[in-house]
């Protein structure tokens, strides 16, 4: 079977042009690509993969480790074998793993495509989304979302500070367990300037300003840690409000028509993308060409609602392909969406994670 | 009596011989004791080479990684291999003020250097841990000076490229960490740690994580051991005293959940104790609790409790079924017909034979418990989490491997510590599988 396989994927390749019959010859070889799972990997799936290998015959293996990917990566390049071929990963993990040395630098104008009107890539991705080891595919956000049921119709919760009112909008509320962005939301829900949430996290009193906001809401909340609890908890009305990865909120929504909501305001957004395991540059450098042009860009926002990195391709964003609803208002770059955004702050918690994730582990345990 | 066979046995050789002491021989002429201790040694040999493939396959998979695990948890050589040059050259610095020129310069080179390599993360990542802001002080200066060739001073420089470079502290820590060892895994484990001047004190309360998790752990593990034990005697008991046929059947309510995916298990104990789970609506509609006064059950320590006791269960009943299942019931007719009431017979006879079994399940529910980490994950919530958690939250996500491992090794120490006073109180002979 694999032989016609072969074949077909051959003569496939053989029809287009003499560049394809190169890649042919890597079709061989199915391609580990390493992402997070759930609705994300599908998307990716629907995106790059499945045209990926219509054009050329080549597997693409899904590999759903990207929570651990960085711990993956290391263990690999110390063992000295590699699996995996490309990896989707955080801008913050990028860096660790290209300072370490377990992913190859990129030069990104030589490596990926041009806009369609001709602009190099490195002036189509938007700013910061090119970083020496890494490209980024897409823009998603943290947020809170809300199960609209367990509150009344004219009073729905809107602002951040509305999760820390437990007057007003009571119920339990679920966080995830690590200080990142709940940090970030207790000072700004504290009435702190979106400008100067990192400076402050930096000193003490900040720090200790953010836990004692959060020590508010303590006893009313239930931690996360896996992506896939939060739409669960707030499905099953556990609680009411549950912070979550914004694709994952859209997807309860559109596909399983959950009543939830999303409180837009004072949004954390980041973005994510792919690097590439020491040496596997050219195994991995034509799927990451591919993947990561205008149109597969624009495309995968047709299946999940994370905003392309690419200027080029949030011009050409179509509408939910499975539904069929207009993508433009869940997208987290939405103008009214993204009016009170915090972009996360890579180099604070490079710096300062291995300290606050223990003072936030000790204050949980208090 | 062997003894005096024995006697009996030699004496008419001795006489023989007429008290000329000659070895007995074999048949094929070889004295006897030779010959003896030839077939032992095949039969030895036989045996080893039997075990040989188990034990080479524990040495491998077993004894090694353990013991790599343990020098991984005192092991600090980043600064070493990767800042050599500084490493030696602070050797000389003694602790006051700021290290001189010569310092500073030979820091600049094994930065350029490591920039070049790209093998800066694994150094910064370990200074990070010890003094925040190292990695950012590191990488940033890195870049910074990957151009600059030879400065009037290389102190100013650094100082510039980074104010991190100004504060003796971090010098300190450096000058700790350029050993090859380090005790900074433990003592963090401990939540102790190193102060500026080199004395080891205790970490600062907001930080305080391990000691008390750990001590949490351990009691939550002898906790469910004896809820198990609670649980599994009777069942035990009656799988061991029914007729074959209904026995059999009960004991595949047994081993039917134990077959079972430990996350089906999980996740089923969530869909019933959670608050709007099976349990509480239930207790709503008998009108038991109020619909606005629902338990919580889950994502606390009770959720690990239940959902690790019903898991845990089987390792205590089938140990305890197989050895009640050897204790003759004419025992229990002996005690009765000379008299003894219902209970002191169960108390005084049949008990006490029961007790290997005890110790066996005791054994392994306690050691399977103490190391279980996915269970306490989904249904421990925040009061619920193992210490265990924090092992593999340091293997996968913070990468603190030396950390990892100095925990782990804690909690290895400790369960070997627990097992010999065990062994002492009740003696590891008296354990019993079957």
């Amino acid at each position: 079977m694999t032989k016609t396989f072969h074949k077909s994927a051959l003569s496939i390749a053989v029809a287009f042009s003499a560049t394809a019959i190169f890649s042919s010859a890597q079709a061989m070889e199915p391609l580990n690509v390493v992402s997070w799972g759930g609705a994300y990997t599908m998307s990716q799936e629907e995106a790059y993969s499945k045209p990926w290998t219509e054009k050329t015959g080549q597997r693409i293996i899904n590999i759903d480790r990207s929570a651990t990917g960085l711990a993956g990566l290391r263990a690999q390049v110390e063992a000295g074998n590699v699996t995996w071929d490309l990896v989707d990963m955080l801008p913050a993990d990028a860096k660790i793993a290209c300072a370490e040395g377990l992913i190859e630098v990129l030069n990104h104008d030589e490596l990926l495509s041009p806009a369609p009107d001709g602009t190099p890539a490195s002036e189509d991705f938007i700013p910061g989304a090119l970083d020496e080891c890494f490209v980024a595919t897409i823009v998603y956000s943290n947020i809170v979302g809300f199960n609209t049921e367990m509150f009344p119709e004219d009073n729905q919760p809107s602002t951040i500070a509305d999760v820390f009112d437990l007057e007003n909008f009571p119920g339990m509320r679920s966080l995830q367990r690590r200080p990142i962005n709940n940090l970030e939301w207790a000072l700004i829900a504290d009435g702190v300037a979106h400008d100067d949430v990192y400076d402050l996290l930096a000193t003490e009193e900040g720090v200790e300003r953010a836990l004692a906001k959060l020590d508010t809401i303590k006893d009313h909340v239930i931690w996360w840690s896996e992506g896939a609890q939060p739409p669960q908890l707030l499905a099953d009305k556990e609680v009411a409000f549950a912070s979550a990865y914004n694709g994952r909120i859209f997807d309860a929504q559109v596909n399983e028509n959950q009543p939830f909501g999303i409180i837009w305001d004072a949004q954390v957004f980041e973005l994510d993308g792919w690097v590439v395991p020491k040496g596997k540059l050219d195994v991995a450098k034509d799927f990451l060409r591919f993947s990561t042009d205008t149109e597969r860009n624009a495309a995968q926002a047709s299946y999940i609602s994370y905003g392309p990195a690419r200027m080029s391709a949030a011009e050409i964003v179509g509408n939910h392909i499975p539904t069929g609803i207009d993508m433009t208002p869940h997208m987290p770059t939405y103008e009214p969406n993204f009016a009170t955004a915090l972009p996360k702050d890579d180099d604070f918690w490079a710096d300062y994670q291995d300290e606050l994730n223990e003072r936030f582990d000790a204050w949980l345990a208090r | 009596m062997s003894d005096s066979m024995h006697g009996s046995h030699a004496n008419p050789s001795n006489a023989g011989d007429n008290g000329v002491k000659a070895p007995l021989v074999a048949a094929d002429g070889r004295p006897l004791k030779v010959s003896l201790r030839r077939a032992l040694f095949k039969n030895k040999l036989r045996a080893i080479l039997l075990v040989a493939p188990l034990m080479l396959f524990l040495l491998v998979a077993f004894i090694l990684p353990i013991f790599s695990m343990l020098t991984r948890s005192v092991e600090s050589n980043e600064v070493r291999t990767i800042l050599p040059t500084t490493a030696l050259a602070i050797q000389a610095w003694e602790g006051d003020g700021l290290p001189d020129e010569q310092v500073f310069a030979a820091l600049a080179y094994d930065l350029q250097e490591g920039q070049r390599n790209r093998n800066l993360g694994r150094v910064a990542s370990r200074l990070n841990y010890e003094f925040s802001g190292m990695r950012s002080t590191i990488t940033g200066t890195a870049r910074r000076i990957s151009n600059i060739d030879s400065p009037d001073s290389w102190k100013e420089t650094l100082m510039e490229a980074h104010r991190n470079w100004g504060n003796p502290d971090v010098w300190t820590v450096i000058k700790r960490e350029s050993r090859g060892y380090t005790l900074s895994y433990y003592l963090a484990a401990l939540d102790m740690r190193f102060d500026t001047d080199g004395s080891i004190v205790r970490q600062p309360e907001s930080r305080r994580v391990y000691v008390d998790l750990m001590i949490k752990t351990l009691w939550m593990s002898i906790l469910i051991t004896f809820l198990c034990f609670l649980l599994g005697y009777p069942v035990a008991f009656l799988l061991a005293s029914l007729p074959m046929r209904t026995s059999s059947l009960l004991m595949m309510l047994v081993l039917l959940p134990f077959w079972t995916s430990l996350l089906v298990r999980t996740t089923t104990w969530i869909a019933i104790l959670q608050s709007q789970g099976i349990l509480n609506n239930m207790l709503v509609a008998l009108g038991i609790i109020d619909d606005q006064a629902r338990l919580r059950m889950i994502y606390n320590e009770i959720g690990t409790i239940v959902a690790m006791t019903h898991i845990l269960l089987p390792f205590m009943i089938l140990p305890l079924y197989s050895v009640m299942k050897s204790i003759s019931p004419s025992y229990m007719r002996a005690a009765r017909s000379m008299g003894a009431t219902g209970f002191t017979a169960f108390r005084r006879v049949y008990f006490p034979q029961t007790v290997p079994g005890i110790g066996a399940g005791a054994i392994l529910v306690f050691i399977l418990a103490i190391g279980y980490y996915i269970t306490p994950a989904l249904v421990g919530g925040e009061s619920g989490r193992f210490i265990t958690n924090f092992i593999a939250y340091h293997m996968q996500v913070s990468l603190n491997w030396g950390l990892a491992a100095a925990i782990a090794s804690i909690l290895l120490g400790l369960v070997i510590t627990l097992y010999l006073i065990y062994n002492k109180l009740v003696g590891s002979d008296s354990l019993k599988l079957g």
